[in-house]
């Protein structure tokens, strides 16, 4: 009988560069910034590291493939790297590679390291693949853009709870107007001015519905995690340990783009792995327990209905949320995008799901500065790596141990 | 009794008003002023003679049981392949038999009606019973010439057999000779064309009168017991004037369609003739004619098998399906005359996986799905695993096809950062009404126009082309019904 993840393992020292249009970094030099800040924060000696994972998603662009950009750059000693791509949930994998090896006991010490180095081709946007997006893929897949494939969430959910584009538009500006007030506050966010609702809704269109500030950024960056067991955390002298409560990934099947059941306005995974996750931290009643969240916005409209997948809205009712502050860095509900969120902090996709627990991390250490929440126990991080008809969701949720 | 078992055509839905490129080129050649009256069919930037041949096919075979089908033949002058019989890929769109002869009649705008004359044919002796011809040409003409006024796009086809003839085949005439009023040299995007009023004088005023007149006199008849006379010629005032030379009276005549169309190639005298048959009458003798290094005349009497033809959008419904164009620099654009900066995204990789393609060849051109055998689902694309949860099958499919179901939008957007030739890129999910989805690129339409739960039907389009190699990628998209 499997027993879960929760308190199994202990994050020890954390890191994350600036994010941003980094014209001044490679790949490699972006992950020297965040190793060397994790490392110092563990406090230990790079050779203490017995096992590596390394996460990115556009590799062809920057490191080239397999593990072995992460062992040269950091000139590890010899010891296991696995190189791990699972879109933008490639963060969160390489974080549950390493937490799974230091769990079952192989390994003491183990890292995880994201990075993504996406200003490097020339042109605004995510990469565009085309026929090395899979050759039969090629031959049929529409014309499109993330997004342009996340904007399809707007006009179905529209549709079914029967806003007009207008009025859906100013929740979603609502969303991103709040990601901003956040990423202002954030010295490492790549993008820091604060915006009004009405910028937002004048933004140039980039997918409809989706206008500009409805995007989040495409930055480079890299963020790190080092992790043990509780009990070699203490023997090392940590205190006030943050714990893993839970790791779940969810992928879709092709139900969603097959079958004719879902109706193209939620996560079938994110319902899924949101509900696994509860269950393995053992939260009864997220919307009460749950203190803080940093989600997938890549777009405002994947941020608003990931709230109901996260069974934290009711279905239908994330709009009303959003719009009395319930996400609010003050709202009193509970705070999502504490530190900018996709949208303000940026995207390097690899680095992502790192990036959101080190702000967790930070939180739970009272290390958060401006942004610093009172007293938070539990926080929850959440990828979406792919399509809303087919995706791969990762969820982490950590914590203060013993709560 | 051998003859045209059914017929259907293909208008693209733009027309260019031709006012609009003598507004931007007239400062160049004012003489345009002369030609510039009506509008000219235009191919959307994703059609060409294929698809549109694929559009006039279906509109002609729908209802028919396709499998009698043993005879495909594909008429152009402007094929996307020089060697890949474009005539199999229009088979395959239409998922046709493999156990078929087809074929590509080309390089001369004559070259439909010897596709149809050879398919009657082969007809007569019996070794084939159903041979469908279809007919599209999208020729490609200078900025600012008299010619891109007078061409236009456009495709007609004919289901040709024994059984149910709508209209028999009586027999035809046919003269070759080399006049060269225009040709296309190999590589060449352009026709090179000579002095007009030699062309109207020596070839069209001589060579047609002549084709139609030897195809009477083979059958010992006049021009009063022809009913409608078709044929082609893009000077208004000489196809007025052919009409005179071979006496026949303006009730006889069709006009030349250059008010609504333009020429349109080598199907233009089978568009001509769908035109025709869509207001026959039993008993109306029908005579065609081609222009193109000779003539080839047929004669055709209908019978009363045409009052119970199923209706059909043919060109009558096309022509009413319209959009009109007044933005020259579309046209421009949409033909590669002019070449708008697409950005460093265009430059991705677009290679076509041979093997990938022919192991799916009948997902990608004839979008064709799977239905389990056991739990009755169907689903796009065909998979080894059945999609229903709760059946899940393992190689319990067979073919299903989606290209004639309508589908319902279930979600859309249109995308202005996809790399596209007219933004955005509109595309979405669509549920085929009796199950199955998938999503896709929509097409012939504007993105206000689009709702949620619209009613779309489906078009065999160019997908990419690939400029490093020459390949042309085809697939499906959804346009509004």
């Amino acid at each position: 009988m499997s027993t879960g993840i929760k308190d199994k393992v202990a994050i020890i020292g954390m890191g994350c560069t600036k994010f941003g249009e980094r014209w001044d970094a490679g790949a490699e030099n972006l992950m020297v910034e965040a190793f060397e800040e994790a490392v110092a924060d563990a406090g230990i000696e790079k050779n203490q590291i017995q096992a590596a994972w390394l996460a990115d998603c556009f590799e062809e662009i920057h490191l080239g493939k397999s593990a072995l950009p992460l062992s040269l750059t950091l000139r590890l000693p010899n010891i296991p790297a696995t190189h791990v791509e699972n879109f933008c949930a490639s963060g969160t994998e390489a974080f549950r590679g390493a937490v799974y090896a230091v769990a079952s006991g192989a390994y003491d010490i183990a890292l995880a390291l994201g990075v993504e180095k996406l200003k490097d081709i020339g042109y605004g946007g995510l990469p565009n693949s085309g026929s090395n997006s899979g050759s039969l893929n090629w031959l049929w897949m529409p014309n499109m853009t993330a997004p342009g494939a996340f904007a399809q969430l707007a006009t179905a959910y529209a549709a079914k709870y029967k806003y007009s584009i207008d009025d859906l538009k100013k929740v979603l500006a609502h969303v991103s107007v709040k990601s901003h007030a956040n990423g202002a506050l954030n010295p490492k966010a790549h993008l820091r001015s604060p915006i009004t609702e009405d910028q937002a809704l004048s933004s140039p269109m980039v997918a409809h519905p989706l206008g500009l500030y409805d995007c989040c950024g495409v930055s480079d960056g890299s963020a790190a995690a080092i992790v043990t067991t509780p009990e070699i955390a203490k023997k090392l002298g940590k205190k006030d340990l943050v714990t893993v409560k839970s790791l779940q990934i969810a992928l879709s099947n092709g139900e969603e783009i097959q079958y004719n059941e879902w109706d193209g306005t939620y996560f079938v995974s994110t319902s899924k792995a949101s509900t696994a996750a509860y269950r393995e931290a053992g939260i009864k009643d997220p919307r009460k327990e749950i203190s803080m969240m940093e989600l997938h916005d890549c777009f405002s409209i994947t941020e608003l209905i990931t709230y109901e997948d996260l069974h934290i809205s009711q279905r239908g009712g994330a709009p009303k949320d959003v719009l009395e502050g319930f996400f609010d860095l003050k709202g009193g509900g509970i705070p999502a995008q504490v530190d900018g969120g996709l949208k303000c902090f940026g995207h390097p996709i690899g680095a992502s799901g790192l990036r959101m627990l080190y702000e967790m991390y930070l939180q739970l250490h009272g290390r958060a500065d401006q942004r610093q929440l009172k007293d938070p126990k539990l926080g929850l991080t959440h990828n979406l790596g792919g399509f809303p008809f087919m995706n791969v969701v990762s969820i982490a949720i950590v914590g203060k141990e013993g709560v | 009794m051998v003859g045209i078992v059914s017929y259907g055509g293909y208008i693209p839905r733009r027309r260019l008003n031709r006012m609009a490129i003598m507004q931007e080129m007239g400062w160049y050649i004012p003489a345009l002023m002369m030609v510039a009256g009506g509008e000219r069919s235009m191919c959307n930037w994703d059609e060409d003679s294929l698809t549109m041949a694929v559009a006039s096919a279906r509109d002609c075979i729908a209802g028919f049981d396709k499998s009698k089908i043993d005879g495909l033949s594909l008429a152009t002058t402007t094929p996307s392949f020089s060697d890949r019989q474009n005539a199999g890929i229009v088979s395959a769109a239409l998922n046709l038999r493999d156990d078929i002869a087809t074929a590509d009649f080309t390089s001369s705008l004559k070259s439909a009606t010897t596709a149809v004359i050879a398919a009657l044919e082969s007809l007569k002796g019996g070794d084939r019973h159903h041979v469908l011809v279809a007919a599209a040409d999208h020729r490609k003409t200078r900025s600012a010439s008299f010619y891109e006024m007078w061409f236009g796009d456009g495709a007609a086809s004919l289901l040709l057999g024994s059984e149910h003839v709508i209209a028999e085949y009586k027999g035809s005439y046919s003269l070759s000779v080399d006049f060269v009023d225009h040709y296309r040299g190999e590589g060449k995007e352009f026709d090179y064309t000579w002095e007009e009023r030699w062309i109207r004088d020596e070839g069209y005023a001589k060579i047609i009168p002549q084709s139609i007149g030897g195809l009477l006199k083979k059958y010992g008849l006049g021009m009063k017991d022809i009913s409608k006379v078709v044929y082609p010629c893009f000077i208004t005032r000489e196809h007025k004037g052919i009409a005179k030379k071979i006496g026949a009276s303006k009730e006889q005549v069709i006009d030349n369609m250059h008010d609504v169309t333009g020429e349109t190639g080598a199907a233009h005298p089978l568009v001509l003739l769908v035109s025709v048959l869509e207001q026959a009458k039993p008993g109306d003798r029908i005579v065609v004619a081609s222009f193109g290094q000779g003539s080839d005349a047929l004669l055709f009497q209908v019978t009363d098998n045409i009052t119970k033809l199923a209706p059909r959008k043919g060109v009558k419904g096309s022509l009413e399906n319209r959009k009109e164009e007044t933005g020259y620099a579309k046209f421009l654009t949409f033909n590669g005359l002019i070449e708008a900066e697409t950005g460093i995204r265009a430059e991705a990789e677009t290679q076509t996986s041979l093997t990938t393609l022919w192991r799916n060849r009948k997902m990608i051109l004839g979008l064709v799905g799977g239905k389990c055998k056991k739990c009755g689902t169907v689903q796009y694309p065909k998979t080894d695993v059945c999609v229903n949860p709760r059946c899940n099958a393992f190689h319990a499919q067979e073919d299903f096809e989606f290209s004639d179901k309508d589908a319902k939008v279930m979600s859309f957007t249109g995308d202005y950062l996809a790399v596209s030739v007219e933004p955005p890129s509109v595309y979405g999910m669509v549920q085929f009404d009796g199950g199955g989805r998938t999503l896709l690129d929509f097409t012939d339409c504007d993105l206000e126009g689009i709702q949620i739960g619209q009613t779309m039907k489906l078009s065999f389009r160019r997908k990419y082309y690939d400029k490093e190699r020459g390949f042309v990628g085809y697939y499906w998209k959804a346009i509004p019904k």
